[in-house]
């Protein structure tokens, strides 16, 4: 009773704004509780800022070399240091965060397409359909991920385009299997056959009722996802099987560098430090969009 | 006398399961008249939803199918229709209303736009029209301030007012015929007669044929003109709700009208038909009825009457014996 009160309430505040502006009130209300998430947004706001900025950020060029000062320590003039060109650390780590966000987002992006397509066909029409289809992410699963992205990209060859394609790849299934499992839910639900009973056809059902509801969860798992994408990039990188010297990705970075580890440690510290950021950066902000998102979190 | 719109002869509608084939509907018959409301009544699992399903063509498939009988709208029969007809005659020409209208109406949209899209289906309207044919539908089955209601989230709506708006989709496009199955059985008792009185008048004002699917015979009597009256996937008597009422010619019949509990009455107890209605395809012999029967002989174990009579049709052998 009281909630029904408190929810008459509320309506009359969200009544003079709009129902997508309440809802994300309301979620951003339950987002805002949670510390850790906000810290996380911030540190992936800082990333963007840094990528979408990054000429004007940056104080030097990606590859403006200077053999005269070539492994010197942090100072003043050079921020993060120097590494083995000379080149500014500082600036190829402002460079680099346009080159892991984009890989990080498309890769997601990519997944996240194809993954609902074959989830959405496999569950909807199940079947013959949904075994090969259910089967094929298994096959994808049974490799560990980074295995997987090295085969794909000693096909495709190494290159940042191809780390990215391979990773996209390797992350289908994930949303794939989430697809799916939301999709036997929802075309269950009684207003789907109500839709059917007004004589909706299959691609209007699957469009507008059972997509818009089995979305949730995909915006959550995309976010984690985009962390273990730039992850894996940066891994690729590492081992040569992905950007190339000498663009600035993170992980080549610190492949480039590893001999200097014991004599210039800043070389490879700092790109490190990045990943590390940004990747607790996106998890954290993932965490709290599930906490937020999650009507059972809801009192 | 007005003219037959949808006809049912011999429907069979079996479920394909691991045990082998369930009979859930066993050859039934009726007829739904222009205009008119038929009632279907029974128990709980006597096949009532199958075969509104089975008209609409929306049995689950597997495991369910239609393996005998036709269905005939306007003449023609929809048993077996192509998805692509049958998609053209729901909403359009049959449109159907459900039982539980707080997980009939979809969560992620507004009740206008869950509307429109009803209306759009089979219409191309320009959106002003479409608004207001909206509103206009809305206003007809009765909701106050229209208007902003049509840009409410189900959710903020009570369960009454979701289930006119499940009328007012089902009405959008003016079906011939509109099956409601069980539309008030989650609603409170105050609810349920508005809901019936609104069908009643909708009925009244465009002619819409309604089968009633129910198992409520307080909610036939009220607003049926005609009655059948389904046990175990068969008909087991049929005619004018008054008839029935006051001359059921079948115990189980008679069970429900005294299953009714009366404000009047000084008896401590309600009285119940003992037993369920069997699995079906348990009983391979004689009336399916017979081992919940008051007035069970001994022929009834082992031959199955048959659905005998004019206006009024039961299956039973105590009247077939009177006749």
């Amino acid at each position: 009773m009281s909630q029904s009160v408190q929810n008459g309430a509320a309506k009359d505040l969200v009544k003079e704004k709009g129902p997508l502006a309440s809802a994300l009130t309301d979620f951003w209300r339950a987002f805002r509780k949670n510390k850790p998430a906000i810290v996380g947004a911030g540190i992936v706001l800082f990333f963007i800022v840094l990528a979408v900025f990054a000429r004007f950020i940056a104080p030097q060029g990606i590859n403006d070399q200077n053999i005269n000062i070539r492994l010197e320590p942090p100072s003043a003039q050079h921020w993060l240091g120097t590494d083995d060109f000379g080149r500014d650390i500082f600036s190829r780590i402002v460079f680099g965060a346009q080159l892991s966000l984009r890989v990080g987002f498309l890769a997601v992006i990519g997944s996240i397409i194809f993954g609902t397509l074959l989830g959405v066909i496999a569950g909807y029409f199940g079947k013959f359909i949904d075994t090969v289809i259910s089967r094929f992410f298994d096959i994808l699963l049974a490799f560990p991920s980074i295995l997987l992205s090295i085969a794909i990209v000693s096909v495709l060859g190494p290159s940042l385009n191809n780390a990215l394609v391979a990773i996209a790849i390797v992350n289908v299934p994930v949303f794939g299997r989430l697809v799916r499992s939301r999709v036997l839910t929802v075309k269950e639900e009684e207003y789907i056959v109500a839709a059917r009973s007004i004589g909706m056809g299959n691609t209007r059902i699957i469009f507008n009722h059972i997509l818009p509801n089995s979305f949730a969860p995909v915006i959550v798992q995309g976010t984690l996802n985009i962390a273990t994408a730039i992850l894996d990039a940066a891994g690729l990188g590492f081992l040569g099987m992905g950007a190339q010297p000498p663009q600035p990705e993170w992980g080549t970075m610190l492949s480039a560098s590893r001999q200097y580890i014991t004599n210039a440690p800043w070389t490879v510290l700092f790109p490190g430090l990045a990943i590390v950021l940004v990747v607790v950066g996106f998890n954290l902000m993932g965490d709290g969009l599930r906490d937020a998102l999650d009507p059972r979190m809801k009192n | 006398m007005s003219e037959t719109i949808l006809e049912v002869k011999g429907l069979k509608t079996s479920f394909f399961t691991d045990d082998g084939e369930v009979p859930a509907v066993d050859g039934i018959n009726f007829s739904v008249n222009e205009g008119e409301i038929l009632g279907i009544v029974g128990e709980s699992g006597c096949g009532k939803s199958v075969t509104s399903l089975s008209i609409m063509g929306l049995l689950p498939s597997p495991p369910g199918k239609i393996v005998g009988g036709q269905i005939l709208y306007k003449g023609e029969d929809i048993s077996h229709a192509k998805e692509s007809r049958m998609r053209k005659l729901r909403g359009n020409d049959i449109a159907m209303i459900f039982q539980e209208p707080m997980t009939s109406l979809n969560p992620v949209f507004t009740i206008g736009e869950q509307l429109t899209e009803a209306i759009r289906l089979h219409n191309h309207l320009p959106k002003k029209e479409l608004e207001s044919r909206a509103e206009e539908l809305l206003k007809m089955v009765g909701l106050p301030r229209a208007r902003e209601l049509l840009k409410e989230y189900p959710h903020e709506l009570s369960g009454g007012m979701r289930q006119r708006v499940m009328i007012a989709i089902a009405m959008s496009c003016d079906p011939k015929v509109l099956i409601a199955d069980e539309p008030t059985t989650a609603l409170d008792v105050t609810i349920q007669a508005q809901i019936l009185d609104l069908m009643a008048k909708l009925n009244r004002e465009t002619h819409t044929a309604i089968i009633l699917i129910t198992h409520d015979l307080g909610v036939v009597a009220q607003v049926c003109k005609r009655v059948v009256v389904m046990y175990a996937g068969k008909v087991v008597e049929e005619g004018d709700v008054r008839d029935i009422f006051n001359h059921p010619s079948h115990p189980y019949t008679e069970g429900l009208i005294r299953s009714i509990p009366d404000l009047y009455s000084k008896k401590e107890k309600l009285y119940t038909i003992k037993g369920s209605v069997p699995k079906p395809g348990s009983i391979k012999q004689g009336c399916l009825f017979a081992p919940r029967c008051d007035y069970v002989m001994d022929k009834c174990w082992t031959n199955a009457p048959e659905l005998v009579g004019d206006s009024h049709k039961s299956r039973c052998f105590l009247h077939q014996e009177q006749a």
